[in-house]
Order: structure tokens, then sequence, then C-alpha cells
């Protein structure tokens, strides 16, 4: 074993290595985005992630042991999206507000969200793995998971279309509104939770307190919808089987 | 120490959320359980306990950085779907356009008048 190799080695048989590489990304991201005055089209993860995949693949650490590593960070996420339930009660008049609009308007762009692009997929003639993969593309990363190893898809695929949706979903979003001519943060926030999931809701945080609680509100709620109705739309039309 | 009791309480709700799933066989995560809990707990108490919000705040900052070590394994799987990837990203960048183009125009026909900030 040559010393390079040895020294890997001896880092990566503690979690901080992986922990140190992910926040030394992090912050270098985020650094990087506020100097390109942030870029609508490039979120500050998509350029951490690069950085930290690069960084992986310069120091020819293997995925897996990353991520094992880096589970000392992930396992956070179960409380972070517990703690989302204090801005949901902070913006809870203006839901109540609005809950007949968001009731009509949610199982409507939810099951669009997901036929959308399964249409897309299929008239493009992709594998039934690859339809039971992206699926839950529009689901925040905790659900989606459950739901596509439920449909038989692939999970790092479905990470993969996690990413893509929800970083495409930051500029349609601005997009469609300027077309639209909407400057509502209630509408743009819970447009980006219900299409771009966790991503989306941290732009909307970044925009407003308002857009982040709508936010969380449609990502929580497309997910509950499509964990029940997705499994079982997909039994009737006979793709599980 | 106000952060680690609130941070325990974000714990205790998720924990929550685990013991409901096994019984009921929701096919839900525990966090949005646990979510939809600490916001009801919350509208009961009708008030946010400065350890919820001093643990709640900086978790909800650092959410983007979470989710960073699962998003940067596709970059390892691209060579696995040679081929495929046109199609994939086809789908996922039009159905997603045409998604928010859907959610917005239908938010905007039944809300309708502007809001006032």
């Amino acid at each position: 074993m040559s010393a390079e190799a040895s020294l890997l080695t001896l880092l990566t048989t503690t979690p901080l290595f992986a922990v140190g590489l992910t926040l030394a990304a992090y912050l270098l991201g985020s650094g990087l985005f506020q100097r390109l005055k942030r870029p609508s089209w490039l979120p500050a993860i998509l350029i951490a992630a690069l950085l930290l995949a690069g960084a992986l693949a310069l120091i020819g650490l293997p995925y897996a042991t990353y991520q094992q590593g880096a589970t000392w960070l992930t396992v956070l996420l179960g409380p972070a999206t517990v703690a989302l339930g204090m801005p949901l009660y902070q913006q809870l008049p203006r839901i109540v507000e609005l809950w007949r609009p968001l009731a009509i308007c949610l199982p409507v762009a939810a099951t669009l969200a997901a036929f959308y692009s399964l249409a897309i997929a299929w008239l493009l003639g992709s594998s039934d793995t690859i339809l039971a993969s992206i699926a839950a593309k529009s689901v925040t990363a905790p659900i989606a998971i459950g739901i596509t190893e439920q449909l038989g898809g692939t999970v790092a695929l479905l990470l993969g279309a996690l990413l893509v949706t929800g970083v495409i979903t930051i500029p349609c979003v601005s997009l469609a509104a300027r077309w639209l001519d909407i400057d509502d943060d209630r509408l743009i926030g819970f447009a980006l939770g219900l299409n771009g999931h966790a991503i989306g809701t941290v732009r909307a945080f970044e925009l407003s307190p308002t857009a982040g609680a709508f936010a969380s509100l449609g990502m929580s709620l497309t997910g509950i919808f499509t964990a029940v109705l997705l499994p079982l739309a997909w039994r009737l039309v006979g793709m599980g089987s | 120490m106000p952060v680690l009791s609130g941070f325990l309480w974000l714990i205790s709700y998720w924990l929550i959320g685990e013991v409901v799933i096994h019984f009921t066989a929701l096919p839900i995560s525990s966090g949005v359980i646990g979510m939809l809990l600490l916001c009801a707990t919350l509208a009961v108490r009708g008030r946010v306990p400065t350890s919820i919000a001093a643990a709640a705040q900086p978790l909800i900052a650092l959410l983007a950085m979470l989710i960073m070590p699962g998003v940067v394994g596709v970059f390892f799987i691209i060579g696995e779907l040679a081929g495929q990837w046109t199609a994939i990203l086809i789908a996922l960048v039009l159905g997603t356009l045409l998604s928010v183009f859907t959610t917005l125009w239908l938010l905007k026909r039944l809300i309708g008048q502007p809001y006032v900030r």
C-alpha cells in the first residue's frame, strides 16, 4: 500500500473526515454563490455538491466510504424536518386563510408533478425501472426513498432525479412567475415546495419567511399525498406486477 | 441550555413519529409526522418556546448542507446509466417546467387577488 493510500485509510477511519469535507464544500459553495451574486440557475447546493464530488474523485475516496462518515450529518435531517413545524405554525393564520384554494390545487398539482415527467419518459422509451425511480421526483428525500423502494426503483437514480428536479424548479418558478405576472410570496413558496421539495424550500427561505413556510407546507403535503396515492396508482396501471 | 432542550424536543418528536409509523404502517416519514405534531403542539400552546426556536432556526438554516451527502451520490451513478440520461433529463426538466407552470397558473386562478405585503 502506498503512503497516500494508507494516509487516506487512516483519515477515513473517523467520520470527522467526511464531516469536515462536507462542511468545507458547503462553506466554499456558499461563498462562491455570494460572489457570483446569487444566480437562480446555479443554486449554492449545486456548486457545493460539484465541489464535493470533485474533491472525492481527486483524493480517490469511494462514495460509499464517504457516505458512511457523512451519516453523522445526515442523521440530523430527521430533527431538521421536525423543526420545519415551527415556521409552519408561525404562518398558520395565512395558511388557514387560503386552505380552500390550496386544498383544491394540491391533489391536481402533485399528481401532475409526477405524471408529466413519467409520460415524457415513457414516450421516450424509458424502462420500467427508470420510471419507478423518477416517479417520486418532487417528493422530499426521506419520503421519496420509501416510495421508490415500494415501486421497485433505484434509490441512487431517485436521488439524482431529486437533485435535477430541485435545481431546475428554481429557475422554472422565477420564469413562470414572471410570465404569469405573479408577485406573491405565498404562491411562489408553495410552488417551490410542491415541485422542488427540500431544495425548493431552502430557496424559498432565502426569499422570505412567508415563502419558506408555504414551501414547507407544499413540500409536506405533496410528500404525504404522493406517498399514499402513488403506490396505489402504480398498482392500478399494472406497473408493479 | 435552551438549545439543548429544544434539540431534545425535536428528537423526541421524531422518535414519536417512528413509533406512530411502527404501529400504523403509514407510508410517511417520521420527520413529517414529527413536523405536523410539533406544529399542532405549538398551535395548542399558542406560542413558540425560546428553546425550540433556538434549536429549530439553526437546523433549518443548515437543511441544504444536510441533504448534500445524498445529492453527491448522483455523480457516482452517471456511468451506470449511460445512454439513458438524455431521456431522463428531458423528462425531468420538461416535466418540472410544465408542472411548475400548472401549479402557479392554478394557484393564480384560485386565489386571484394580489397579496399586500
